[in-house]
């Protein structure tokens, strides 16, 4: 469904990746591991369209993407829920969803599409009305997956949803992901909690230093010395 | 005295909902692009300008002139933005204050040259034949022609703030506000609203531009003096806050008419100068802005 082709990706002058590939099929949940700073958020931010690869391809669906600004890429079916949500903090709950819409073909569906988000998220439902910005952490990244699950993605890519949330809520959390991912989207999972990450993906990719270092199905990266050692402890 | 004073202040308020026209386009562009618009007020002349030839051509009522003046300069706001502001919008924002300010400065020369050319330096003003009619109210003259420019500076306010709040469009506008990456991840062409937002800024130039030319006049160089007010106004009301920038209009407005009532109108323009200080230094987010907002 998406495959990326030994993409090198820079910031100025220095370089971010380092020939990255990484396949997701559809129905899958693809996990992105590694440590802080080894270009996870740069690799979703490519893929999105917010950064250009130097060289090498990214395919989705039969397009490529390399060089289509990030709303064709919306269009085209990939969403992301960037780092930290990056939700609409002056609008209320529903303004954000409705944003989440915006592109035509899910501003037709938008009322199924709210049904459908807040069948995943109840919470939402309740908060509707409310500035986003009122809300606690844990609704705000629920918002920030409901507002992207809006424009009706094939694949969904999150970036650290687990970040700063108590160690209750990330499990919590996960459960929403796989729930998300049993309705029919596809998931590509970016996380620095590789435990819980690994427990729920079906492959995962290791990233260090800008680089795919170690890839396989969840159980066998689980399972690996290196990564036994410097993530799991 | 007390008559008069009345009248100075109605006067004030009068055309301080002016002054919140003139201010409501350079406050959006300025909150959605980051581009300082300092030729704000000569896309005002340009407005101006276009009414008088269609006042003066046509023979319309100038207050029907709006229509025209609108569409004309929202065409030049997008080709403005198209040709010259559209290559800044990747920089960063400080860099980007920073050359729009150049780029604007630069233009506002290039259209008070055109205008010298086009309609010579002479000023020019629209007369309509009810230009002398007033409703007076306890003594203090209220002239018709500033009612009825009242009336549209409010109008065009309202219509914004439910443009902003109430469509889709607008609440894109406001998205990329907040946050313009999100707001692209979302499936919104940040360059469309940047676009759009710039082509509403002069369309709204505009047709403050009609009112100026209605109630003052009109000359190649007026601009300068529309752009500071512009600027005043916007500080005083706080970035991108609709209400605020009528409020900040109508506070400035008051403020010129008190003080030449209570000192010399010599020191008119002065007084709007130090409102800007005072505010800049006391309540830089405005005065009725929330700190961080």
């Amino acid at each position: 469904m998406l495959s990326i082709e030994k993409i090198n990706v820079f910031y100025s002058e220095l370089q971010a990746l380092w020939d990255v590939s990484l396949e997701v099929n559809e129905g899958e949940i693809v996990a992105l591991v590694g440590p802080n700073g080894a270009g996870k958020t740069t690799t979703l931010r490519t893929i999105s369209g917010l950064h250009k690869p130097a060289s090498g391809d990214i395919r989705f669906l039969d397009h490529a993407l390399g060089k289509q600004p990030p709303h064709k890429i919306v269009e085209l079916g990939l969403s992301q829920v960037p780092e930290s949500g990056k939700i609409f903090t002056g609008m209320s709950v529903f303004e954000n969803l409705e944003l989440g819409a915006f592109i035509p073909r899910a501003r037709k569906d938008r009322n199924q599409s709210l049904e459908w988000v807040y069948g995943i998220f109840p919470r939402l439902a309740e908060r509707k009305d409310q500035q986003a910005g009122t809300l606690s952490g844990g609704e705000r990244q629920m918002l920030a997956i409901g507002r992207a699950l809006m424009s009706r993605p094939k694949l969904l890519m999150l970036d650290e949803p687990s970040f700063g949330l108590a160690p209750i809520l990330v499990q919590n959390m996960f459960e929403l992901i796989a729930k998300v991912n049993q309705q029919g989207v596809t998931i590509l999972l970016v996380e620095q909690n590789v435990q819980a990450a690994l427990e729920l993906a079906h492959r995962a990719y290791l990233l260090e230093n800008g680089r795919i270092v170690g890839q396989g199905n969840s159980k066998e990266l689980l399972s690996f010395e290196s990564v036994r050692s410097s993530y799991l402890g | 005295m007390l008559q008069s004073l009345g009248q100075n202040l109605a006067f004030g308020l009068l055309i301080g909902a002016l002054y919140g026209l003139v201010a409501l386009g350079l406050s959006l562009v300025f909150g959605v692009t980051k581009f300082l618009n300092v030729a704000h007020g000569e896309l005002l002349m340009f407005g101006g300008y276009a009414s008088f030839w269609a006042f003066s051509l046509l023979n319309l009522d100038p207050f029907l002139t709006i229509p025209i003046t609108i569409v004309f300069l929202f065409l030049v706001g997008a080709l403005l933005y198209k040709l010259v502001f559209s290559q800044t919008v990747k920089l960063p924002e400080e860099a980007k204050i920073k050359n729009t300010l150049l780029i604007a400065f630069g233009l506002s020369v290039i259209l008070q040259n055109l205008a010298l050319r086009f309609w010579t330096a002479d000023e020019q003003s629209i007369t309509t034949s009810y230009a002398g009619a007033a409703i007076t109210v306890l003594g203090v003259r209220f002239p018709a022609v500033r009612l009825a420019s009242l009336v549209v500076a409010i109008i065009f306010l309202v219509a914004l703030q439910l443009f902003l709040k109430r469509t889709y469009t607008g609440k894109a506008i406001r998205a990329t506000v907040q946050n313009w990456e999100a707001a692209s991840l979302m499936g919104i062409d940040i360059h469309k609203v940047y676009l759009l937002s710039f082509a509403i800024g002069a369309a709204l130039a505009g047709a403050a531009g009609t009112l100026v030319a209605v109630n003052y006049s009109i000359q190649p160089a007026m601009g300068l003096d529309w752009t500071m007010k512009a600027l005043i106004v916007m500080v005083l009301g706080g970035l991108g806050n609709i209400p605020g920038t009528l409020v900040g209009g109508l506070v400035l407005g008051v403020t010129e008419s008190a003080t030449s009532f209570f000192i010399s109108s010599n020191y008119r323009e002065v007084a709007g100068l130090v409102l800007f200080l005072l505010v800049l230094i006391f309540r830089p987010q405005g005065l009725f802005g929330k700190k961080e907002g």
